[in-house]
């Protein structure tokens, strides 16, 4: 009876191993040192990569949006950055001054070899079908029409929703698309709207691709939304823009 | 390093790539894995951004191993990977725009990838920073492999081009499903099919010769 069964035998020095494994409770000393030591260093790692790498991603972004604008005005050399205040009038984005106040549209003035206006270019966003389609549009104050479109971003479906970058017809849209302003200033004439494949009659609505309608759709949105919000208070304060 | 060491060097290295390469056998980091493998480019890329976060995670997580209590040790790791996680992102925008813009939010879910969580806790927290760290080579060139078998074939069969350089002639019509979301689940398939038939069909063979 005193004599232990062969299973507890087995069982004592397991106990026992477990309990030589279990290590005492860290002191709450090593943990905050470990803890500052580790954000230490690694502040200083992400420190180090972003001034590192600041310059080079400035240029890059500048570049992005430059390759944009020259897509869509061809005779552009040179580019400044605007944007236009909500309260109307406009004012020049500075260098290295990244922050806009709120509620300003931010628009490129573009520049041909003579220094003279050669256009406006704005980025415009509507929801896609995948995400949303985000476009650079070309802007000619002469006419007062969209003379060319490009994607800066967009997640549509290959070889449908992403016609609207290849597709002749659809971009036959945007030699002259309509963007008149009501006498007054204060918006649009009519609305820039794509319309069902094949029923386009007026300038300022946009054929849709047959089978990429919400795509269409989406660029049509942006154009008429962005140049909603730009054009009445930019034009007003075009003269300042004329020369660089 | 001494000589006597090179073979087991190259075996610790070879395990990521081969014996327990994470998209083939693993099966481990599925999310880069099926979305950002539209093209070899994008591929390699997000392979060789999660290598160099794997070795220098596993790096300095090996070095801070004697001073990190375990009841931190998960919060360490994460500060950790982040930040090379960070410097990266910051890199590949350096790089070039574009890329950043194609790999989108999975270069900021190399984080989350659990391929190099599972690496510092399993290997990196209780090995000395230089295996530690040729381990975790092994690991992200085996996973930039995986990636690339992918990106290489979704590649070709959905817009018919390599690297960017078209493979065919005009009159070549794209697979197009292949670069949308399901065609990431075929060729993933196909490879796991692929690798693991090759696997069991060597035993099998030596098993038949010894007969």
């Amino acid at each position: 009876m005193n004599e232990p069964s062969s299973t507890e035998k087995k069982l004592i020095p397991i106990s026992v191993v477990a309990l030589d494994i279990a290590l005492p409770e860290s002191p709450t000393g090593a943990m905050i040192r470990t803890l500052g030591l580790v954000s230490a260093i690694c502040g200083l790692i992400i420190v180090g990569a972003y001034q590192g790498t600041y310059d080079a991603v400035a240029a890059n972004k500048r570049i992005a949006a430059e390759r944009a604008v020259f897509r869509v005005l061809p005779k552009a050399k040179t580019i400044a950055e605007f944007f236009a205040q909500p309260g109307g009038g406009i004012a020049k984005v500075g260098a290295g001054d990244t922050a806009i106040p709120p509620g300003a549209v931010k628009f490129f003035a573009a520049y041909d070899d003579a220094g003279k206006l050669a256009g406006i270019a704005a980025e415009g966003v509507g929801k896609g079908y995948a995400d949303n389609v985000r476009i650079m549009f070309g802007y000619q104050p002469d006419c007062q029409c969209v003379v060319g479109i490009g994607v800066v971003a967009m997640r549509e479906t290959p070889g449908i929703g992403d016609k609207i970058i290849t597709d002749k017809d659809f971009l036959a849209n945007f030699t002259a698309l309509d963007l008149r302003l009501k006498a007054d200033l204060s918006m649009l004439a009519n609305e820039v709207k794509a319309v069902k494949h094949g029923s386009k009659t007026a300038a300022w609505q946009i054929d849709a691709i047959a089978g990429a309608t919400i795509t269409s759709r989406a660029v049509g949105k942006a154009i008429n939304d962005s140049a909603q919000a730009l054009l009445p208070r930019l034009l007003p304060h075009l003269e300042k823009l004329k020369t660089s | 390093m001494s000589t006597a060491d090179t073979p087991q060097t190259w075996d610790e290295f070879m395990e990521g790539v081969w014996r327990q390469n994470p998209v083939f056998v693993m099966v481990l980091g599925m999310c880069p894995t099926l979305a950002v493998t539209v093209s070899a480019i994008n591929a390699i890329s997000m392979g060789l951004a999660t290598l160099f976060v794997l070795v220098c995670s596993c790096g300095l997580v090996s070095l801070m191993r004697r001073f990190t209590p375990k009841e931190v040790r998960i919060a360490v790791y994460i500060v950790i990977i982040a930040t090379f996680v960070t410097a990266v992102d910051y890199a590949i925008q350096a790089i070039s725009l574009a890329l950043y813009e194609a790999l989108g939010a999975f270069i900021q879910l190399i984080v989350v990838n659990c391929i190099i969580l599972g690496r510092a806790e399993a290997h990196a927290a209780k090995n000395a920073p230089m295996p530690a760290m040729i381990n975790a080579a092994g690991m992200g060139v085996g996973f930039t492999i995986g990636l690339l078998a992918l990106g290489v074939v979704r590649e070709i069969l959905g817009a018919g081009t390599l690297f960017g350089v078209a493979l065919f002639g005009a009159g070549f019509q794209p697979w197009v499903i292949m670069v949308l979301p399901p065609g990431g689940f075929f060729v993933l398939g196909a490879w796991l099919l692929l690798f693991s038939w090759w696997a069991r069909r060597r035993p099998l063979k030596e098993a038949a010769q010894n007969v």
